[in-house]
């Protein structure tokens, strides 16, 4: 209770700051960065929102990994609380990647998908982790220990994911569409990924906190059950 | 070397217990069976021209290797069913071996029952989509050979995980597959360039399957220990 009460206030200033910091790219991507030539124009703003998020759900993935294998080896209930916060995380990045991935990739490609290295390891990775969730959620006792063994496999997964898909299709679409970067968009670029960062591990550490509530509440119950305190 | 004993023990102990009632095998195989039959109606059509069939024997790598990995999906749940339902596994846990010689016996006899499932597939792929899969018979084999093993080895650990868990059935190949993938691609990719004639593409994709089965073996050696502990 101390510990969540204490970082209280460093929480209400990190959320506050991505407020302020979210329609601070929202300028730096409207005002202050040229649009984009050629077909793309517009559509092209929605990088500074894709990549961070791409980053993100990879960051998370590995979090998770690194904290099943710390769970395994230890059974710390606190390393499974992380892995759980970082894999529901990783699959809400997931999805705004997908989201925004699909949409540049209509006027960009022509498409709204192509098999290329780089969306099907995400979309695995993706993939993955939703079935992190379910392993959770329906596996029923002993399924943190089968979700964090996933959690392990889908880490050591991403390098041979990424390597086989990329071989795996030869005729490469033309992803180089990005354009060569003004000095502008790479500035609100890197914002947004510093931005995004600070917002992901808020995340984290919220869902850690309310996991942790949860568990001492259950704790709480099942002491004041022995006492006979309530029935 | 006793922990090849305990491995040989426990993989024979699995393989008796089939050959004795075929259930898994005949079943799987079956089910193999049916699933080429259907791609081939989902995928053969006559061309527009003229009144032959079109040829599809390019797409025969896929159906070889998603028959297989249904059918093994199958047969992996099945047999450690049979383990939980007699409390094999448990008496298995208390045995004083090593759990990684458990898990190694497990796998071997699994590898052992997907290979006789290919042993139907792979013929009746070659038989009904007219493909040459039997032109170049050693990496065909060792192609083979090293997805049997990735599936084995990755399919044991999830399902043995899975022993204890609630809705099982469902949840083994939700959490298989997305880690097969690569191992789908590689041997998908192997054999389709061995239809192709193209033999080093073929070894270079027999050599990523190599190294897929060895990572996810360490790997598995690694976390079996704990993550099964009744």
């Amino acid at each position: 209770m101390t510990d969540s009460s204490r970082s209280a206030p460093l929480f209400i200033g990190a959320a506050v700051a991505c407020i302020f910091g979210f329609g601070y790219t929202l300028s730096l991507i409207f005002y202050q960065t040229p649009l984009s030539a050629g077909p793309l124009y517009f559509n092209q703003k929605i990088f500074y929102y894709h990549v961070p998020c791409a980053f993100m759900l990879f960051l998370a993935v590995i979090i998770c990994g690194i904290a099943s294998i710390n769970y395994l080896r230890g059974r710390n209930q606190k390393w499974d609380d992380v892995s759980v916060a970082a894999a529901e995380v990783s699959v809400v990045f997931g999805t705004i990647v997908m989201v925004t991935g699909v949409l540049w990739a209509k006027p960009a490609w022509g498409k709204w998908w192509v098999w290329d290295a780089r969306l099907t390891s995400a979309l695995l990775l993706w993939m993955t982790m939703i079935a992190y969730q379910l392993v959770r959620k329906y596996g029923g006792a002993g399924s943190e220990r089968l979700a964090s063994g996933l959690g392990v496999f889908a880490m050591v997964n991403i390098p041979l994911v990424y390597a086989s898909t990329r071989l795996w299709k030869t005729n490469h679409p033309s992803a180089n569409t990005v354009p060569s970067l003004d000095p502008s968009m790479r500035a609100a670029l890197w914002f947004s990924v510093l931005l995004f960062t600070v917002f992901f591990i808020l995340l984290l550490r919220l869902r850690i906190d309310a996991r942790r509530a949860e568990r001492r509440l259950y704790e709480c119950r099942e002491m004041a059950l022995d006492a006979g305190i309530i029935e | 070397m006793d922990f090849l004993r305990y491995v040989k023990t426990l993989a024979w102990k699995d393989v008796r217990v089939e050959f004795r009632s075929r259930e898994i095998i005949y079943t799987m195989s079956f089910f193999a069976a049916m699933v080429v039959l259907l791609f081939s109606f989902a995928f053969s059509r006559q061309s527009a021209t003229s009144s032959e069939m079109m040829d599809v024997s390019d797409l025969s790598p896929g159906f070889v290797w998603v028959a297989v990995l249904f059918a093994g999906t199958l047969g992996l749940s099945r047999a450690f069913d049979r383990e939980r339902e007699t409390g094999t596994m448990r008496a298995l846990l208390l045995a004083p071996i090593p759990r990684a010689a458990i898990f190694l016996g497990k796998s071997v006899a699994i590898a052992i029952m997907v290979l006789v499932v290919q042993a139907v597939v792979v013929p009746l792929v070659a038989l009904f989509f007219d493909a040459p899969l039997f032109a170049h018979p050693l990496p065909l084999v060792i192609t083979l050979l090293l997805g049997t093993i990735g599936f084995s080895v990755v399919g044991s650990v999830f399902a043995a995980m899975l022993l204890k868990a609630g809705s099982r059935d469902v949840l083994l190949p939700v959490v298989l597959y997305p880690i097969l993938v690569p191992l789908f691609i590689a041997a998908i990719k192997a054999t389709a360039a061995m239809l192709d004639g193209s033999l080093e593409d073929c070894w270079f994709w027999i050599r990523f399957l190599a190294v897929y089965d060895t990572i996810f073996l360490i790997a598995a050696l690694w976390t079996f220990e704990s993550l099964v502990i009744e």
